[in-house]
């Protein structure tokens, strides 16, 4: 019995715990997240955005969950209903899912598993489920229009990601994300005999790399200007115009999850994940943690600032960017890194 | 391969509480919410009047060709994962084998152009 | 060790259950949801067998590509389902016929092993420990070098895919008017202004 406590009850309850801390921990950064992203929205309006509920409007995004339990939830009567519970269901849980790999500090992740980069390409290759579900089963005409144009959309942007995900790991030589943050320890700035700082990390050798990754991520989050899924003009609310209360909130809420992942996967893979921007005394004494959240902050940032002033695209053009412009761009760059690296003998 | 499969049940737990969250914060709303359910109500939203037909129906053969592209490139994208990381070992061997292979897909990619599939209209 | 096999049995068993639900299910958009499940349990299966990085392709590629492809199919192509299973049991033989060949495969499969134990045990590229090489690496060292001719076979066969999805379905809608954009950017700036008196026009 001992052995039994031992083997599967203590690190399963440690297991359970972790799991939870992480979750709860992300749920609350992404309320303030919200916030801040209408308060960044605002700003460039000249409003004031969210400033009631709360000092200075924090609780915001806490008051808009209790809204939504309290909504009535609809299931319309033409629907499938139980693909049509399932969509919300699918999207929030695999939005989740994807955090398991990410590293917040050295050895500080869930599972540190030898195909990190491959489990989030995986993952995020199946977001569109979700939409193709919840459009489907809706049985009603804007949701299905969206889920197509959605879908298209998606599938369109991932391979460029792919791309880009195949140059960094050219120069890392390893598909774990631990390993990645790691070896931005050395790169440009150390082969030029200065101390480990921010011009090792990959998105200065790899900065059209970057744009495109960047750009991509916008596109596969259906973030505007790239939100054509949801264009209210034309499909009023896109594939969620049947849903109401939570269902519609975890919608929401996988997205913004998503968001979130892909500032991560950004961070990590150009932004050395939880380094310091310079190895020195001050800069090194903060945890690494702190120096992660911040980069993640800021890409979350450029986000939301794209969604601010970015004019919305019009769906050929969308799909011209996508595969005229980023695939052989991209495509190229694997070329030119590999043909680099293999000349100079640099490649790990 | 222990070792291994001790990395990944905790994805599976997380993966589990994830999934009990999501269940949770749907079903709070049935729980808790007040409902009165009518016809009008529940029919599918159309912007005023009663919808037509059927919602679904035929739709543009180019999504199909957009997703058939998908795979063809996703499949592309997976040779070269295992190339990226022996990339230092292969040599110019390895290099040189990649790039052949990616040369006769760079092909394709040129005939669709050509032909006008990456043409959205 | 007990996880181990009790993870064997879940997936095994959920994969074939979801199997058998992919044909008897009604509607085709359950088929293919419930193969999707298949999908993902058979990658749980490799996973328990060590193969990491066959798992995650398997996602990556079945169920994050071949399966939205197949959702499309039958999500929106308006295929009458009813009509399709009316020719069941014409087909029967024929389906009857594969089932037979593939379980006669199956069966010398495992006869090899019945009368030469050993063969599994001395196989020409051997699969190094996984605490010397993930998988990943150890896949990578063998694919382009030593089997470089079925790796490039590859590569033809996906172009031949391409080719044939084109010629299949591209059909050019015939009026259409389409932006194009390198010659907005090339155009030179030929407007300008005028100073116009009223009632004189141009």
């Amino acid at each position: 019995m001992d052995g039994f406590v031992g083997t599967y009850l203590i690190p399963g309850v440690i297991m359970v715990a972790q799991s939870l801390l992480l979750l709860v921990l992300l749920l609350v950064f992404i309320a303030y997240l919200l916030y801040a992203d209408r308060k960044v929205w605002a700003a460039v309006q000249m409003r004031r955005g969210p400033n009631v509920v709360g000092p200075w409007g924090l609780f915001q995004s806490f008051a808009d969950l209790l809204k939504f339990v309290l909504k009535e939830p609809i299931v319309p009567s033409g629907s499938n209903k139980g693909i049509f519970l399932l969509a919300p269901v699918v999207t929030a849980t695999l939005a989740f899912a994807a955090w398991a790999v990410i590293p917040f500090d050295a050895g500080w992740v869930i599972s540190n598993i030898n195909v990190g980069i491959l489990y989030i390409f995986a993952i995020s290759s199946l977001g569109v489920y979700g939409i193709i579900m919840a459009g489907w089963a809706s049985n009603s005409k804007y949701p299905f229009l969206a889920a197509l144009r959605s879908a298209a959309q998606m599938v369109s942007y991932e391979v460029s990601i792919g791309f880009v995900i195949v140059t960094v790991l050219l120069c890392v030589g390893s598909l774990n994300l631990s390993d990645i943050v790691v070896a931005q320890e050395t790169g440009l700035g150390t082969r030029l005999g200065l101390v480990p700082s921010l011009l090792d990390w990959h998105w200065l050798p790899l900065l059209p790399m970057f744009v495109v990754f960047f750009v991509s991520a916008l596109a596969e989050t259906n973030r505007p200007p790239f939100d054509l899924v949801e264009a209210e003009s034309e499909l009023v609310a896109g594939f969620m115009s049947e849903y109401s209360a939570t269902p519609y909130l975890l919608f929401m809420l996988g997205e913004y999850v998503s968001i979130v992942l892909m500032c991560a996967l950004g961070s990590i893979l150009f932004l050395g994940g939880w380094l310091p921007p310079v190895s020195i005394a001050p800069f090194t004494w903060i945890p690494g943690i702190v120096w992660f959240v911040l980069k993640l902050s800021l890409l979350f940032f450029m986000f939301a600032m794209v969604k601010a002033f970015v004019p919305r695209y019009r769906y050929d053009q969308l799909m011209r960017l996508g595969w005229k412009v980023f695939l052989p761009l991209s495509l190229a760059s694997v070329f030119v890194v590999a043909a680099v690296l293999q000349y100079m003998g640099w490649a790990p | 391969m222990e070792d291994l499969l001790r990395d990944y049940l905790p994805i599976v737990v997380f993966i589990g509480i994830g999934a009990v969250i999501a269940i949770a914060l749907m079903a709070s709303s049935f729980l808790i919410a007040y409902r009165n359910p009518d016809p009008e109500k529940l029919s599918a939203y159309e912007c005023g009047f009663n919808a037509f037909d059927d919602a679904r129906m035929k739709f543009d053969v180019r999504f199909y060709l957009v997703a058939i592209l998908f795979i063809i490139f996703d499949l592309e994208v997976a040779f070269l994962f295992p190339w990226a990381i022996t990339f230092g070992d292969l040599g110019w061997y390895g290099f040189w084998s990649m790039m052949l292979f990616l040369g006769v897909l760079t092909v394709g990619f040129i005939y669709e152009w050509k032909k006008g599939a990456l043409e959205w209209d | 060790m007990i996880l181990h096999t009790l993870f064997f049995y879940l997936f095994s068993v959920v994969t074939i259950a979801s199997a058998l639900m992919v044909i008897s299910s009604r509607n085709p958009v359950h088929s293919v949801l419930f193969l999707i499940l298949a999908f993902f349990n058979a990658a749980g299966l490799f996973l328990l067998l060590g193969a990491e990085f066959l798992a995650m392709i398997l996602v990556v590629v079945y169920v994050g590509a071949v399966a939205v492809l197949f959702l499309f199919v039958v999500m929106m192509l308006d295929v009458d389902f009813v009509e399709l299973r009316q020719g069941f049991l014409q087909y029967l033989p024929v389906g009857g016929l594969i089932g037979v060949v593939l379980l006669a495969e199956l069966l010398i499969v495992l006869g090899g092993w019945a009368f030469a134990p050993t063969v599994g045990s001395a196989p020409v590229a051997p699969i190094p420990a996984i605490s010397e090489m993930t998988n990943t690496a150890a896949i990578g060292q063998l694919l382009y070098t030593r089997y470089i001719f079925f790796f490039q076979a590859a590569g033809f066969v996906l172009l031949v895919a391409m080719i044939g999805a084109i010629v299949l379905t591209l059909r050019h809608k015939p009026g259409v008017k389409r932006q194009n954009i390198a010659a907005q950017v090339a155009r030179r700036a030929t407007v300008e202004i005028r100073h116009v008196e009223p009632g004189q026009g141009l």
